[in-house]
């Protein structure tokens, strides 16, 4: 089983790659030329979103920055408690809707400092792979077109966030627990 | 967004003054501000390869062909833009890297499908109702086998890592599909935009809102 799902991730790229431009060849696509044509449109999406970025990534550094993470952790503290949920995990509950690096970051210090064998372990891996960061998304998707009502889509993401978090808790007691 | 970024900036400064840390959120402003570019510079050379083998894809009628396999989902689930739009290749693309943990390339395709969106959106400044589903899916993080966390319990030793997998993917599962259907909810009850596309949007209606059956 490991070894099937090792091999699936180790060639979903390259296969993806490869059947791409074989069918090209077949069906007589000039790969080349049509690889750099549409290569060309990289440059202008990665720079027009650059103004978005700047916005939602100063802003969430300087929360990180400020401890109101750590404050709203505290402030759901007995909350979360009252839900099974480890105080380890409790920052990653918060930080995977607003930074990746961030929730990779808690993740591997959870993983690092309490070891393969714990709950917390197991509800993190589970939290941070089943996860995408929502306000990156938002600030890419949405910069990239230029929205700037972005109406309903935080609430979706943000609830969605919190839907994954306690099916997380659920599943990791049913299986771990 | 205009009100969400003045709190979150708000939040920062208050908090940050409170805690006594206003030093370190002056800094995080600097260092945000660098990581933010060289992100999208991180950016460029990913996009432009996947944008490149999309193009590819697209010559070769292979997204055609992805379009009509997903053809009866997409069709549902954005049945506001017309069945023959760019955009529902572009979705396909997005959802499939997505699925196999492509993220690279999930992200160049998901911003062509929101640009063919965008096309087809009546009020460029605002989000329509195809857009913001596109953005729950992407943002619930559906994906069939999560690499990198693996990546690290591989790291610290995990007797069993693939063990993960399929409650990962259950959550996930429940999060992504939560997230269409609160989408599908919200985009009836929320103002702003519901103009059926194939209705001609009316210059004269000043809030964009449509009087169903208005007489005049």
């Amino acid at each position: 089983m490991t070894k099937i799902l090792n091999l699936i991730s180790l060639w979903a790229l390259p296969f993806l790659i490869l059947l791409v431009l074989t069918v090209g060849i077949v069906k007589k696509v000039p790969v080349y030329e049509e690889f750099t044509q549409g290569a060309k449109d990289g440059f202008k999406v990665a720079i027009n979103i650059i103004p978005y970025l700047v916005a939602i990534i100063v802003a969430i550094s300087m929360l990180r920055a400020s401890g109101a993470i750590e404050m709203l952790a505290n402030v759901l503290a007995p909350l979360l408690k009252s839900c099974h949920i480890p105080a380890d995990v409790l920052p990653l509950t918060i930080v995977r809707s607003l930074s990746g690096s961030a929730a990779l970051g808690v993740f591997s210090d959870i993983a690092n400092n309490l070891g393969p064998d714990s709950y917390a372990t197991k509800l993190a891996a589970i939290m941070v792979g089943s996860s995408e960061t929502t306000f990156y998304v938002l600030a890419v998707y949405f910069g990239a077109v230029k929205i700037s009502k972005i109406r309903y889509a935080l609430i979706v993401g943000l609830l969605a966030d919190l839907v994954g978090i306690i099916a997380a808790v659920w599943v990791c007691n049913l299986m771990f627990g | 967004m205009n009100y969400i970024f003045y709190f979150l900036i708000v939040i920062s400064i208050v908090i940050g003054a409170l805690n006594g840390k206003l030093e370190d959120v002056g800094n995080a402003v600097m260092s945000g501000a660098e990581l933010s570019v060289k992100v999208a510079f991180s950016l460029i050379g990913i996009m432009a390869f996947w944008l490149g083998i999309m193009q590819i894809a697209q010559k070769s009628g292979i997204i055609d062909f992805l379009s009509k396999i997903l053809k009866p989902i997409t069709k549902v689930l954005f049945n506001e833009i017309p069945e023959n739009s760019p955009a529902i290749g572009d979705i396909a693309m997005n959802f499939s890297a997505n699925a196999f943990g492509l993220s690279n390339a999930a992200t160049p395709f998901g911003l062509k499908a929101m640009e063919e969106l965008q096309k087809e959106n009546i009020d460029k400044k605002s989000a329509s109702n195809s857009m913001c589903l596109l953005l729950g899916m992407n943002t619930a993080g559906f994906q069939l086998i999560p690499t990198t966390v693996l990546a690290v319990l591989v790291g610290i030793g995990y007797k069993n890592p693939t063990e993960i997998i399929a409650p990962t993917l259950l959550v996930t599962c429940i999060a992504f599909t939560f997230a269409i259907v609160l989408s599908k909810i919200l985009q009836k009850v929320w103002k702003g935009q519901d103009l059926p596309l194939s209705h001609t949007p009316s210059p004269q209606s000043g809030e964009g809102n449509v009087t169903f059956g208005g007489k005049e």
